[in-house]
């Protein structure tokens, strides 16, 4: 019997979403926990993982139907181990199937026969239409040839059968370390994997997830030509394989989406600080009984946030066959955690009192640090703001945080000289750098944004109103 | 004749001229220089030359146990300067072949001591190389103390051992590592009486000490006197022999060799003057070979244990490929180097003992499998061996394997291979091992490692 894969429910609320893109394709070998598809949704886009291991047979929904109705079903996955499979894939008197794995993939049981997973294919992240035919794709090719050797050369009873080329010792150590295989570099004769490649990886497994994050083994970035062709420097320092923990994949993946396939443009403002920093002294000093510290990022979240209405074009993200003007400005303020970054949201920042931007945002740093962050708390914003103000940085440019249609990159504040009333004068200065996607904001309207964002810093009097 | 060459190498022994063939075939314009002879100690003066020794020992052996077979042989003589000079002549055949084969790989020969004179500038007698990379492959010598210093008449080195003009009728080896246990072993085997003084608490202190303790049982049966523990306080000939003092005692013996180890042919090259890092005269390397000065390599002894001719000559095929820029160079991996010894019996193993396993936090399955069980050895008469295997008891691993017996160090690259294909337990059951052969109690060994040991 084939597993449904039905469309899910990202929130109780949600009937419908869109099918923004598969990340496998027929033929493709997914373990319990696998990122196989992403949904959007108005708010947010979101991962749909396999809850079974299986092969894919078919996807049902091409990428980008709309108004994909919860429940529906999307693809169809061949459990492990089921009728079907290759005959002498299987050893006999096997258990037809692991149990559904945990999330945690180290502490899965060893893959069943069919559950061995196939390699990234090559271009996989290039949006692969599910019209392709499998069989005709390089990949497919490739995995045949790499299946077929890997099968015969598994002399025991019992061993899993690997798709990549790997020492018997290696097998061995992967499934007693729960490695997946298929996610490793071989260093070994002809890219295969032996034991020391195993070792690395469960050593860096083990020291490299962050807490709270799904240690398990998807490739889910895109093989990109530069991982391909660079590969491990056979003579060279020493060096140690870090293992990719699940949010360096989704940093590499989309990052590199966004940068190569949103055409940036990048708009650079000074701003001067000294009213905002004299009105922070005084809310401060206003709300030093309630235990709250406005910080200056806090008031530069509002004021971004305030930029975006007062220039609602700007406030907008490129949806392929359409543009999409948010009717609220949702900030995504990005936050550096142990082995990576996330962006929670701040919801409507502009209607928010700074006092409840400022709880908000401490309990959401302190939440991502943890590792603690709901999908509803990092989902969905409509610009960013990256702030490296505190590491000295006088002015940088950010990459997009695909879908939304810009970043605000500020650095320091700092004394400079200026010319106020054709006197050179001191103030506290900062600059502030705006990344948009140009598909969706053009220049002069990106301009407008940055006007507008520097009136209300310099006049911030403005976010009270 | 250009003096601007891609690869200098000094010394011209296993791991130098190996290097320069491989640097050859690789297209690179090459030089070797040799002060002695190509070859380096292990043609000459170790390796062979020894081989060929031992096994004018091993026919002697056979021919006077030709009566156990059902044969007569009559008594069996010593002609030593004939036994001498076929080991000789032996050295001279491969000597000339190393000859043969730099030529055909169009490696310029240069005979002199060389001298670094700068990093890339290498003085070898009148003649000044420029060498884009150059490698040291200068080798080791014998060690010698200040209290143990050979004459070459009635205390020797390997050197002088090797070409003996009298046979020793009592002999002293100091140091009962592989070229102490193989001359003991020699000459016991031409009729001399022999003592092996060793000062760590067994013989063959690098092998596993089930290996040690087997031979110590082997070498007593055949009336060599093996003293453990011990240190040798003074050594000093006379007209007629040589007086040695062994922890306090006086002992009075005809010969002695001192095999306490080599020492690195690092001095006198111009090291110092180039800053090259060195570790108790030993060059540092990094795993391809790289010394600390850009453009110079270091390959085999002289860059320290273990000091084998096979390890030096895989550093000189790393690095050769390395300066060549080929891609896909390993570094050798340490514990994949067999080791090798030519006594009787002899003795083979490859990676971890059982003690150095379990010290590296392995739980450990350990197989033995003793000879007197195997078909062919019984039939060859000499079923006197053991193998012991040791496995990883979690990942079944083979951590180890440890022979003694006939042509055991033939058979060790059976589970060098292994070893080197990572196979397990698994793979090792599974292979088929050919009837008759000594190589069945490899088998039987992994089997016994599992509790499916078949014939004992």
């Amino acid at each position: 019997m084939p597993i449904d894969v039905t469309m899910p429910a990202l929130s109780p609320t949600m009937e419908k979403g869109t099918l923004a893109r598969w990340l496998v394709r027929p033929g493709d070998q997914v373990r319990a926990g696998d990122v196989i598809a992403e949904i959007e949704t108005d708010k947010a886009t979101m991962e749909v993982e396999a809850a079974e291991d299986g092969e894919v047979l078919e996807l049902l929904v091409p990428e980008g139907t709309e108004e994909v109705p919860v429940n529906a079903v999307i693809a169809r996955l061949r459990g492990a181990g089921e009728a079907g499979a290759p005959a002498g894939d299987q050893p006999p008197g096997e258990a037809p199937r692991a149990p559904p794995a945990g999330r945690d993939g180290a502490e899965a049981p060893p893959p069943a026969a069919g559950a061995a997973r196939a390699e990234p294919a090559p271009g996989k992240g290039a949006a692969p239409s599910p019209q392709e035919i499998p069989a005709a794709s390089p990949a497919a090719g490739l995995h045949a040839l790499l299946a077929a050797p890997a099968r015969q050369e598994t002399g025991a009873p019992g061993q899993p059968p690997a798709r990549r080329p790997a020492s018997p010792l290696a097998r061995r150590l992967a499934r007693l370390r729960g490695v997946d295989l298929t996610a490793l570099r071989g260093t070994g004769p002809h890219g295969r994997i032996v034991a020391a490649d195993v070792e690395a990886a469960a050593r860096a497994h083990a020291s490299s997830a962050p807490a709270g994050i799904r240690k398990e083994a998807v490739e889910a970035a895109p093989p990109s030509p530069v991982a391909l062709e660079a590969g491990p420097p056979e003579i060279g320092p020493p060096f140690e394989t870090v293992r990719l923990s699940t949010m360096r994949k989704t940093i590499a993946r989309r990052l590199t989406e966004s940068k190569a396939t949103v055409p940036h443009y990048y708009l650079r403002i000074d701003v001067r600080l000294d009213a905002l920093m004299a009105l922070r002294s005084e809310l401060n000093r206003v709300l030093e009984g309630r235990g709250i510290r406005i910080s200056v990022n806090d008031m530069l979240v509002k004021a971004l946030a305030a930029a975006l209405l007062r220039v609602p074009d700007a406030n907008a993200s490129f949806a392929g066959d359409h543009i999409r003007r948010y009717g609220r400005a949702d900030i995504s303020v990005a936050v550096a955690v142990p082995g990576g970054l996330v962006t929670p949201v701040v919801r409507d920042a502009a209607a928010k009192p700074l006092s409840v931007i400022a709880t908000e945002m401490r309990d959401l740093v302190q939440r991502a640090r943890e590792g603690k962050l709901r999908p509803e708390d990092y989902q969905g914003g409509t610009a960013s703001l990256s702030n490296l103000g505190m590491y000295g940085i006088r002015d940088f440019a950010a990459v997009i945080n695909p879908p939304e249609g810009m970043i605000l990159a500020v650095g320091a504040a700092e004394k400079r000289p200026v010319v106020a009333d054709d006197a050179v004068a001191v103030a506290h200065m900062m600059t502030a750098t705006g990344s948009f996607d140009h598909r969706a904001i053009d220049g002069a309207v990106g301009a407008e944004l940055m006007a507008a964002f520097r009136e209300i810093v310099e006049a911030p009097l403005v976010m009270l109103a | 004749m250009s003096d601007r060459f891609d690869l200098v190498i000094i010394g011209a022994g296993p791991g130098g001229y190996v290097a320069a063939i491989r640097a050859a075939q690789l297209g690179l314009s090459v030089a070797v220089v040799e002060r002695e002879r190509l070859g380096g100690i292990c043609l000459n003066w170790g390796c062979i030359p020894t081989k060929a020794l031992l096994r004018a020992a091993e026919v002697k052996h056979a021919l006077a146990h030709a009566e156990d077979f059902g044969l007569t042989a009559g008594a069996v003589g010593v002609d030593l300067p004939a036994v001498v000079a076929r080991s000789r002549r032996v050295a001279d055949q491969l000597h000339a072949g190393v000859r043969h084969l730099l030529a055909r790989n169009r490696v310029t020969v240069i005979e002199g001591e060389a001298v670094l004179e700068d990093a890339g500038v290498v003085r070898a007698g009148d003649r000044r190389l420029f060498g884009r990379d150059v490698i040291l492959a200068t080798g080791a010598r014998a060690r010698e103390l200040a209290h143990l210093r050979a004459d070459g008449s009635r205390i020797w080195t390997y050197r002088h051992a090797l070409v003996p003009e009298v046979l020793p009728s009592r002999l002293l080896v100091i140091g009962a590592g592989a070229i102490g246990v193989e001359f003991a072993s020699f000459y016991a085997d031409l009729g001399a009486e022999v003592m092996l003084a060793e000062m760590e608490d067994r013989i063959l202190p690098a092998e596993d000490e089930e290996i040690s303790a087997f031979l110590t049982g082997c070498f007593a049966r055949r009336g060599i006197i093996v003293r453990t523990g011990v240190r040798v306080e003074a050594l000093a000939a006379d007209a007629a022999g040589v007086t040695a003092t062994i922890a306090g005692e006086e002992v009075r013996v005809s010969h002695a060799i001192i095999a306490i180890g080599i020492a690195p042919n690092s001095a006198g090259l111009g090291l110092e003057a180039l800053g090259v890092a060195l570790d108790r005269g030993h060059v540092r390397t990094d795993p391809f070979g790289r010394t600390n000065v850009a453009g110079l390599w270091a390959i085999g002894d002289v860059t320290g244990p273990p000091w084998l001719a096979h390890k030096a000559s895989h550093e000189g095929i790393i690095a050769a490929e390395a300066i060549a820029g080929l891609s896909g160079v390993h570094s050798l991996a340490r514990d994949g180097i067999p080791s090798c010894v030519y006594a009787r019996p002899q003795v083979a193993s490859v990676g971890l003992s059982e003690a150095a396993a379990r010290a590296a936090g392995h739980a450990v399955r350990i197989g033995r499998f003793p000879l007197v069980g195997n078909g062919k050895a019984i039939a060859l008469g000499e079923p006197e061996g053991l193998v012991k295997t040791v496995f990883d008891a979690e990942t079944g691993a083979l951590l180890g394997a440890h022979m003694a017996g006939p042509e055991v160090t033939e058979m060790i690259q059976g589970f060098v291979i292994a070893r080197q294909c990572e196979a397990t337990e698994a793979e090792l059951m599974a292979a088929v091992f050919p009837h008759p052969t000594v190589s069945e109690a490899m088998h039987e060994s992994v089997l016994d490692a599992f509790g499916r040991v078949l014939h004992r």
